[in-house]
């Protein structure tokens, strides 16, 4: 039985193509991925990401807990900010990827659909010595996410006068404010590469928040378009980019790791990966010969050795052309090296690019 | 959700149509596939002159998410192949039996089995949810 979010009937009702995503059944779209992505690109699109797990870690030692199980400098978010983050293996190899934001008396967690449980183990796990206790919230709160250069403007009609100033919330800001009346945690977060938002509310409220969200010029946008949003930015996706056995030097996450900040679970092991280099690397590409490059599809090198794997490709709707991301040796990582992705059993020759392919539009 | 099987038309279980003009057959993918796969971005499709047997591969079609393989229903040779494809491949989306057409073949005789519309509609019914 498929887990579903409390907008579950909102996406139905808009004729939306529901599919199955790590346990949940999600929209996958509504219009159309292209419509979709072309719409949070231009103007602003809505994601239902309740799916995501939604953690409050408080307690005196709060603060040293998620420093001594994250990768980033915890201590360094001032009040109001939030982190991108990674909870790491002893052995280096990436739990999942996080979001941290620091509130009054507590951190909010966010963490993937797909490792809820997982997560909640691991962090648990380490919480021997230290005052600290962790509430979940993924049932309690809805998750949505509004995002794309007219996000702000349709926030700031829904906020209530006095209740907050989303307009002055820096990139990676959050605040608590009231949109529509209800009470709402606002972060200017997102995962598409564009300004946006990320809101938590009770999710008593979830349909009418969406409804109004819509009524406001907000398009439903499924999660085909959040994935396509986030390859172009080169943005990486639990499964593929990053995984229990892949470390964040190899994946290009160094800068999530502060080995300096002190002692942290794998930072004996990450300190090692990155003194030696890694083997591999997650690559950009564009095709040079025809066709389209997808997740899983071999790597070749040009003597026809398998070397890697593609870890997502598509035909990038705002770049417009096939592009995609493998790990490939080291050697074959750098800008103008070129290898083959077999497609359908034939070597199609590929080219290493610059990434991120789309420049993020964040807010300065 | 309905598609449209125009019920003179014979479809493949890999979804292309089949449509007789005089000695050649036009073939091309069901509004069915076109809905499944989404927006059409990207697409492949053989030389003029190909022979091809029944259920070869003789092209793909791409939308953002997925890629899907054209199977030839029937065998024959390539007389021709859609060209105002290149620069619109929405054609396939928005009139897959008319604009979106994609080859037409001289047929050698051979054919894999094929529907009729009122098969294929059963066929798509079972599969769409």
């Amino acid at each position: 039985m498929l887990k579903r979010t409390p907008l579950f009937e909102k996406h139905v009702a808009a004729g939306a193509r529901m599919v199955e995503f790590g346990g949940w059944e999600m929209p996958v779209q509504y219009s159309g991925i292209i419509d979709e992505h072309t719409a949070v690109r231009q103007r602003v699109g809505l994601f239902d990401i309740s799916h995501m797990g939604r953690l409050m870690v408080r307690g005196n030692q709060a603060e040293e807990f998620l420093q001594h199980v994250a990768t980033c400098d915890v201590s360094a978010i001032p009040l109001g900010q939030a982190s991108y983050g990674l909870l790491c293996h002893p052995d280096g190899g990436i739990v999942d990827d996080i979001f941290v934001y620091h509130l009054p008396e507590e951190y909010l967690v966010v963490v993937n659909a797909s490792n809820r449980e997982k997560d909640w183990q691991w962090l648990h796990a380490h919480t021997e010595g230290f005052d600290v206790e962790i509430v979940g919230r993924s049932d309690r709160w809805a998750m949505l996410a509004l995002q794309g250069p007219e996000a702000e403007s349709i926030l700031i009609q829904a906020e209530e006068p006095g209740a907050g100033s989303l307009s002055v919330l820096p990139f990676h800001g959050v605040a608590l404010s009231a949109l529509f009346g209800f009470t709402t945690l606002v972060a200017r977060t997102g995962y598409a590469g564009e300004d946006g938002f990320e809101l938590f509310f009770d999710a008593i409220h979830a349909e009418d928040f969406w409804d109004k969200l819509v009524e406001l010029g907000a398009k439903p946008c499924g999660l085909g378009a959040r994935d396509s949003l986030r390859f172009e930015p080169c943005l990486s996706l639990y499964g593929h980019e990053i995984s229990d056995t892949i470390n964040p030097y190899e994946a290009r996450l160094g800068w999530v790791v502060k080995l300096d900040k002190g002692d942290f679970v794998g930072r004996e092991a990450l300190a090692a990966i990155k003194a030696a280099g890694p083997t591999r690397k997650l690559t950009g590409f564009e095709m040079v010969g025809k066709g389209v490059a997808r997740g899983d599809y071999p790597v070749h090198n040009l003597d026809g050795d398998l070397v890697g794997a593609v870890t997502t490709g598509m035909p990038a709707p705002t770049v417009g052309r096939p592009l995609g991301m493998a790990y490939v040796p080291t050697a074959l990582s750098t800008v103008g090296s070129e290898f083959d992705i077999i497609i359908r059993g034939k070597p199609v020759r590929a080219r290493a690019i610059k990434m991120p392919f789309y420049k993020p539009q964040y807010k300065k | 959700m309905s598609h449209n099987v125009p019920a003179e038309l014979r479809y493949s279980k890999s979804d292309e149509w089949v449509r007789t003009e005089g000695d050649e057959l036009v073939i091309g993918v069901s509004d069915f596939a076109q809905d499944q796969l989404g927006d059409i971005v990207y697409l492949e499709l053989p030389k003029v002159g190909q022979i091809l047997a029944p259920g070869d591969s003789f092209g793909v079609i791409e939308s953002v998410k997925a890629s899907s393989d054209l199977y030839a229903p029937v065998g024959g040779e390539v007389v021709a192949v859609n060209g105002d494809l290149e620069s619109s491949q929405e054609a396939i989306n928005q009139d897959p039996y008319g604009a979106g057409w994609l080859i037409r073949v001289r047929p050698s005789g051979a054919e894999e089995e094929l529907l009729d519309a009122e098969a294929y509609a059963v066929f798509c019914a079972d599969r769409a949810h």
